[in-house]
C-alpha cells in the first residue's frame, strides 16, 4: 500500500533537516502506529505525504500502490486515496460544512472518472454517517470547523474520512485535545472503517489511543528516523519506561 | 476663494455640449445647481476625496467605450420593469408605469409636481462639508430619470434595467424617490447605463418608511461611471443599499446619508470583483447621525487581482446630541496577487459622548492553510480558491433582506466569479 524509502526532508525556507532517511512499508489492511517524542518529525512526515508547501524533499520516495506521491498535487494525492486527519483541523468561515463535504466527495469522484453524487443521495449518506459519529444537523450546516469544540473538530475529520473512503489514512495526533469519551467515539469511528483494503498510519505521543485503535505494527521515531519497530508491546514499553531508554539504546 | 483655473477650464469644456433646461418643471432647481456648479468647478486629483481616484475620465468632454452584451440581472423576479437605453427612457421596452400601483413617472414626462420642491434639495444638502461637483452637474443637466412616490407598501419592486447600445453614450440620470410615512419600496438597478454615466438618486425616507436598494454593476469591460445616493432618513425608518460591482474601468459609488430622526437604521454595503490594472472601483461614503439611538453600517468586501485597485473612503459623523448612536464600518479586501491594491481611508468624527462606533479595514491574501485543507480533501486548487473567494464575498449578501433577491445576487456573484478565478 504505502511505501516510504529513504525519505529526506528539509524546511524550504531555512536550512533545517527534519527527516533524515525514513523507511516505512505498510501493507493493505494494516494499522501502523508511529510514536515518538516532540520534534522527532512525526507531523512533518504526515504533511509531506499529504503535500503541504514549505518542505523540500532532498532524497527518497513515497509511493501509494506504486504511484509516486511526492510528485502529485495535494488534490491528486487525495484522489489517489490518501487522507490526512489533521492535528489542528482548519476553520473556514463562509464555507458550509455540507458544501465542503459534497464538493470534496464529488471532486474526488470526478478525478477518478466516477459519476458525481446527486444532492439527495449525498444527503442520505452523510446523515447516516454523521449520526454514528454523533454529529448533528447543526454541525453540518455551520461553516467548516468554525466554533467547533476540539472534539467536534476531530469527529468532523473522521466524518470526512468516512465520506471520502480513502485507502490510506494518516491520523496525525488525533487524540490530542480529546477527553476520554471523545477519544472513544473517534476511535469507534476509525475502527468502523478498518477493512482489508484500507490501511492506517496512526501518529501519537501516547499509548492510550492505541488501546482503542489496536495497531499491528508500532514504530518509534526520533530525530528524523525510525529507530525501532515492533508489535503492540513496544507501545506499552514506551508507556512504562518513556522514550529515554529507547533513545539511549540507539546512541 | 477664487476657483482654480484648471477647475474652471474642466467645467467649461465639460458643459460645452450640454444644454440647461430653462422651461421645465425643475427649471429653478437646475438654474440654482448650475450656479453652484460654476462656483465649484469640476473635481481634480488634488481634491482631498479624489486622491485615490483620478476623476479626469469622468470630467473630460469626450467619451469612448465598447457597448457590452450583458445578461440582465433580476430577470426572473416579479417587478415593474423600467428600461433606459443609452440613458433615455424606453417606453416600448418598459412595463406600463401608470399601472405600477405607485406614482412612477419618467422625469422627462413630469409636470408641476410634488417633485418640484424636492428635486436637487437632498443633493444640495449633501454638498456640505464635502463638495460633490459631479452630483451638482447631474442636478443641473439631467433630463432623464424617474420620479417615484410611494404612500403604502409597494406591491412589487421597481427594477431599472440599463441597456447600452452606443459605444460613446454619455448618460446623466437623476432619480427622485419619496417614501411617505410608513411606505415601503424596493428599487433594483442592473446593467450598464452608458459608456460613461453619472447618476444621482435622491431618497426621502419619511417616518417609519422602508427603502431597499439593490443593484448590480457590470461585468462589462469599459464602463466609467459615478453614482451618488443622497438620502434623508426620518425617525423609525430603514434605509438599505447593496451594490455588486464587477468589471468596468472606473466606478465610483458615493453614498451620502443623513439620519435626522430617532431610532432609524441605515446600511450601505457592497461586494466588488476587480481584475486587471485598468480596473478601479471606489466607494465613498458619508453617514451623518443627527438624532438618537440610530444604527448605521458600512460593510464592503473587495476581491482584487492583476493590478486592480479598490478604494474605500468611509466617514461616520456623529453630531452633538446624537446619543446612543451605533455606528459600524468595515472594509476588507482579498488581494489575489501582489499587484492588486486596496486603499482605505476610514474616518470617524464624533461630538456626542454616549455612542458606540467601531471601524476596521483589512487587506489579506487567500488563507494558505485553508487552501491546503481543501486540496487535501481532493478539491482542485482553482476550485478551492474560488470557494474561499466566494465565502469571503458572500458574507456581505446578508445585508440583502429579501431572500429571492439575495439568491439572484448570489447567482450573479458565482457566475461572475468564474471569470475571476478561472
Amino acid at each position: 500500500m504505502l511505501e516510504i524509502k529513504n525519505l529526506h526532508v528539509k524546511l524550504e525556507e531555512e536550512d533545517k533537516v527534519i527527516l533524515k532517511g525514513v523507511d516505512l512499508k505498510i501493507g493493505a489492511g494494516e494499522v501502523h502506529a508511529i510514536m515518538g517524542p516532540n520534534g522527532s518529525g512525526k507531523s512533518t512526515l504526515s504533511y509531506v505525504l499529504a503535500g503541504r508547501e514549505g518542505y523540500e524533499v532532498t532524497d527518497g520516495s513515497a509511493t501509494l500502490d506504486d504511484e509516486e506521491l511526492l510528485e502529485m498535487e495535494p488534490e491528486e494525492r487525495a484522489a489517489a486515496g490518501l487522507f490526512l486527519a489533521f492535528q489542528y483541523p482548519v476553520e473556514i468561515p463562509g464555507v458550509g460544512n455540507m458544501t465542503f463535504l459534497r464538493t470534496a466527495v464529488n471532486a474526488q469522484r470526478k478525478a477518478r472518472g466516477e459519476e458525481e453524487l446527486s444532492a439527495g443521495d449525498f444527503l442520505k449518506v452523510v446523515r447516516e454517517k454523521a449520526k454514528t459519529l454523533k454529529i448533528d444537523a447543526d454541525m453540518l450546516k455551520r461553516p467548516v470547523n468554525v466554533g467547533f469544540s476540539g472534539g467536534e473538530k476531530k469527529r468532523n475529520e473522521i466524518l470526512q474520512m468516512a465520506m471520502l473512503e480513502p485507502k490510506m489514512c494518516i491520523l496525525d495526533e488525533t487524540d490530542s485535545g480529546l477527553d476520554v469519551d471523545a477519544m472513544k467515539l473517534v476511535s469507534e469511528g476509525v475502527n468502523a472503517l478498518r477493512s482489508e483494503g484500507r490501511s492506517f498510519l496512526v501518529i501519537t505521543h501516547y499509548q492510550r489511543l492505541l488501546d482503542h485503535i489496536k495497531p499491528d505494527v508500532v514504530h518509534i521515531m526520533a530525530n528524523g528516523r525510525i529507530i525501532k519497530t515492533g508489535g503492540p508491546e513496544l507501545a506499552l514499553e514506551v508507556e512504562n519506561n518513556g522514550y529515554a531508554d529507547l533513545l539511549d539504546g540507539v546512541q | 476663494m477664487a476657483l482654480p483655473q484648471v477647475k474652471q477650464d474642466a467645467l467649461a469644456a465639460r458643459i460645452a455640449g450640454l444644454s440647461l433646461d430653462a422651461k421645465g418643471w425643475a427649471a429653478n432647481a437646475r438654474a440654482t445647481a448650475a450656479e453652484r456648479l460654476a462656483a465649484q468647478g469640476l473635481p481634480v486629483r488634488r481634491d482631498e476625496y479624489w486622491r485615490y481616484t483620478d476623476p479626469s475620465s469622468l470630467t473630460k468632454p469626450e467619451v469612448s467605450g465598447a457597448a457590452p452584451d450583458l445578461a440582465p440581472s433580476f430577470a426572473a423576479l416579479d417587478a415593474v420593469k423600467v428600461v433606459f437605453t443609452d440613458g433615455v427612457f424606453d417606453a416600448g421596452a418598459s412595463d406600463d408605469l401608470a399601472a405600477a400601483g405607485i406614482e412612477l413617472l419618467s422625469q422627462a414626462d413630469a409636470d408641476i409636481h410634488w417633485a418640484q420642491g424636492l428635486y436637487g434639495q437632498l443633493e444640495a444638502r449633501g454638498q456640505n462639508p464635502v463638495e460633490r461637483p459631479l452630483a451638482t452637474l447631474n442636478t443641473a443637466y439631467a433630463r432623464e430619470g424617474l420620479l417615484i412616490r410611494v404612500t403604502g407598501k409597494a406591491a412589487k419592486p421597481v427594477s431599472v434595467i440599463y441597456n447600452q447600445k452606443s459605444a460613446s453614450s454619455d448618460v446623466i440620470l437623476h432619480y427622485l424617490v419619496k417614501l411617505e410615512a410608513g411606505a415601503e419600496l424596493t428599487l433594483l438597478e442592473s446593467g450598464t447605463p452608458g459608456a460613461r454615466f453619472n447618476t444621482v438618486l435622491e431618497v426621502d425616507v419619511a417616518s417609519g418608511a422602508k427603502f431597499h436598494h439593490i443593484r448590480t454593476q457590470g461585468p462589462d469591460a469599459e464602463r466609467r461611471g459615478v453614482t451618488h445616493i443622497f438620502a434623508h432618513i426620518a425617525d423609525n425608518a430603514l434605509f438599505k443599499s447593496f451594490t455588486l460591482t464587477a468589471g468596468g474601468r472606473l466606478t465610483r459609488n458615493e453614498a451620502i446619508l443623513e439620519i435626522t430622526g430617532d431610532d432609524s437604521v441605515a446600511h450601505v454595503a457592497g461586494t466588488v470583483m476587480g481584475d486587471g490594472k485598468d480596473f478601479l472601483q471606489d466607494d465613498t461614503i458619508f453617514i451623518t447621525h443627527a438624532s438618537e439611538r440610530c444604527e448605521s453600517r458600512q460593510v464592503y468586501r473587495k476581491v482584487l487581482k492583476n493590478g486592480a485597485t479598490g478604494v474605500f473612503q468611509g466617514k461616520i459623523l456623529v453630531k452633538q446630541g446624537a446619543q446612543k448612536t451605533d455606528g459600524y464600518q468595515m472594509s476588507q479586501s482579498l488581494l489575489l496577487d501582489e499587484d492588486a491594491q486596496f486603499l482605505a481611508k476610514p474616518e470617524l468624527e464624533i461630538y456626542a459622548d454616549d455612542v458606540k462606533c467601531s471601524h476596521g479595514s483589512t487587506s489579506g491574501a487567500i488563507d494558505e492553510t485553508a487552501l491546503f485543507y481543501l486540496q487535501s480533501r481532493g478539491v482542485p486548487k482553482r476550485r478551492a480558491q474560488a470557494l474561499l473567494v466566494l465565502a469571503f464575498l458572500a458574507g456581505v449578501l446578508e445585508e440583502i433582506e429579501d431572500e429571492a433577491i439575495a439568491a439572484e445576487v448570489q447567482a450573479r456573484l458565482e457566475d461572475w466569479l468564474h471569470g475571476l478565478t478561472d
